[in-house]
């Protein structure tokens, strides 16, 4: 066993202790699983909503786009901003009503806001088809991390193995809590990994960013200005791409319910504030990418520029390290979306759509089940049929971002209603759907997940505004 | 709606302006500016001013907006 070995595994394993230690003590129930009992602080509230925006995909994929695409790699710095400038006026809102009706999800807000079971058990259902192929991206990413810092010596399909036991073993025992605790340690890895390599690598090669850029504009000018290398990605895509991300992204069911985990919806408010910080990671991150384009071009996938970038340059214990942080990296959005997937499934589809007299206990333990199920549906597509669910991965975030509408007009305007919101969603997730697998995505130069939107939210108003008006469950 | 919420509204318009509406004004290179091309300049500046913004929303929310009951906050 090599260095680089060692340091991996030992951080997998050490990351699942504490993650299961997280939850000893805690009587867990379904508040405390999925929730943490709205006990969260500031720090642990950040660390966590950053812990589901980095992924992965921010890893490999922002620095892989600025190889292989250049400037459309920006819009991953860009939608983090708006999108905490809108959770700024949209999340304490919500804390308020989630505090004072006991809500766990999203489809419990629907459920609730509606009055409409069925409502919520479509909001369930869009919700687990959207996570399932994101959850299955991570674990792919995983494998391809820790079989790169390897050298080769761990197949992909041990390493998604090992990982996905002890992800759903903290997951299980700690829920949300444990998870949170992970964050802190990947968070940690991961900030360490992106400033040496990313300060590194430019300074080592170029001798700092400026001289970097300068050899960028002189050989590739092209790379560094909308539409990049991509001719389909030009300024209006970015645009609409950029105003469905930036309200999508708190409309995962993931990132939704973790706003009730916090203690107050001051604390939501000033996580607000601090979350961009978090954004100045990911402009190392570009650079990794825009480096390697000069000094390793014609690679054939450039999702792996960073990896392949870190091996040429750095001795193999560090690429250990950064495998480490990669692996991570993956277990705990992976966390996440398995734990709010599994109590979406239990809670609102299982429980609210057959059994409304299931006790509390019941459905908290179906949910722990389901944690077990989809982590091996999506194990099975991760290792069998790693590009089967890629349809469904593009229209993960057109997806979720069809209850915006739902979600705002139900907390701050009175006059909206359940059919209304009920055809604005129906037609809004049928026209994505449409357009993108009659390959219309993009359709006249947008997005079509703002397309779907803005019908969405017409069909919505205009509907609400010919129903009755209720303000369903709320008072 | 409180003139806080209003006066925070306004402020929390800029990032959408800056990052998506002004996109197709700023999709150069020249000028570079501390070696960075414009438009990453321009979108860097503004996710680091983001922050601020949101943060001067916040204080003038509280200023102007009547204080909330304690278990609402």
């Amino acid at each position: 066993m090599n260095a680089a070995l060692i340091i991996i595994f030992a951080t997998i394993a050490l990351s699942a202790f504490l993650g299961i230690y997280a939850g000893r003590r805690v009587k867990m129930n379904l508040e405390n699983w999925t929730v943490g009992g709205r006990n969260f602080g500031i720090i642990i509230i950040w660390l966590l909503m950053a812990g589901e925006i980095y992924t992965t995909f921010t890893f490999l994929g922002a620095s892989g786009w600025a190889y292989s695409k250049g400037a459309p790699t920006f819009y991953i710095l860009i939608y983090g901003a708006l999108a905490y400038t809108v959770s700024f006026f949209v999340l304490p809102a919500l804390w308020k009503v989630g505090k004072r009706y006991g809500l766990h999800t999203q489809p419990d807000f629907f459920i609730k806001r509606y009055d409409s079971r069925y409502l919520g058990v479509i909001v369930a259902l869009i919700g687990v088809i959207c996570i399932i192929p994101y959850l299955q991206l991570q674990l792919k990413g995983l494998g391809l991390i820790v079989q790169v810092a390897s050298n080769g010596a761990v197949h992909p399909r041990i390493a998604i193995g090992i990982s996905f036991v002890l992800t759903c073993a903290f997951v299980y025992t700690s829920g949300i809590k444990g998870t949170a605790w992970v964050a802190v340690v990947k968070d940690i890895l991961m900030i360490l990994a992106v400033f040496i390599v990313g300060i590194g690598v430019p300074y080592i090669y170029f001798g700092g960013f400026g001289k970097m850029f300068k050899t960028l504009i002189a050989q590739k000018p092209d790379y560094l200005v909308f539409p990049g290398a991509v001719p389909e990605m030009n300024v209006l895509w970015i645009m609409s791409t950029l105003l469905v991300m930036g309200v999508g992204f708190y409309m995962w069911p993931h990132v939704f319910g973790s706003a009730f985990s916090a203690k107050s919806a001051r604390i939501i408010k000033r996580n607000a504030v601090i979350m961009p910080f978090y954004q100045i990671p990911i402009l190392l991150i570009f650079m990794v990418g825009f480096t390697a384009l000069l000094v390793i071009p014609g690679l054939e996938d450039g999702d792996m520029a960073f990896l392949a970038l870190v091996n040429k340059t750095y001795p193999s214990w560090f690429m250990g390290f950064v495998g480490a942080a990669g692996a991570v990296t993956a277990m705990v959005p992976s966390a996440i979306l398995v734990l709010f997937a599994s109590t979406l499934l239990a809670k609102n589809v299982y429980q609210a759509g057959f059994r409304p007299r299931m006790s509390e206990e019941k459905v908290m333990n179906l949910s722990r089940i389901m944690v077990l199920v989809i982590m091996i549906f999506a194990l099975v597509f991760a290792m069998f049929f790693p590009n089967e669910l890629v349809p469904l991965l593009i229209f993960g975030y057109n997806g979720v971002s069809q209850f915006f509408p739902g979600v705002v007009l139900g907390l701050f305007w009175k006059r909206v209603t359940r059919t209304g919101v009920f055809c604005g969603l129906i037609a809004g997730v049928t026209l994505v759907l449409i357009l993108i697998l009659s390959k219309n995505d993009p359709f006249l130069g947008m997005n079509a997940g703002f397309v779907g939107l803005a019908l969405n939210s017409v069909i919505t108003v205009l509907v609400s505004l010919k129903t009755k008006p209720s303000n369903g469950g709320f008072k | 709606m409180g003139k806080g919420t209003k006066l925070a509204l306004i402020l929390g318009s800029i990032p959408f302006i800056t990052l998506v509406f002004a996109l197709p004004l700023v999709n150069r290179i020249e000028p570079v500016i501390l070696g960075l091309p414009f438009l990453l300049f321009w979108i860097i500046s503004w996710v680091i001013l983001t922050p601020l913004i949101l943060f001067l929303a916040y204080r003038l929310e509280k200023k102007f907006n009547p204080p909330e009951k304690e278990d609402e906050r």
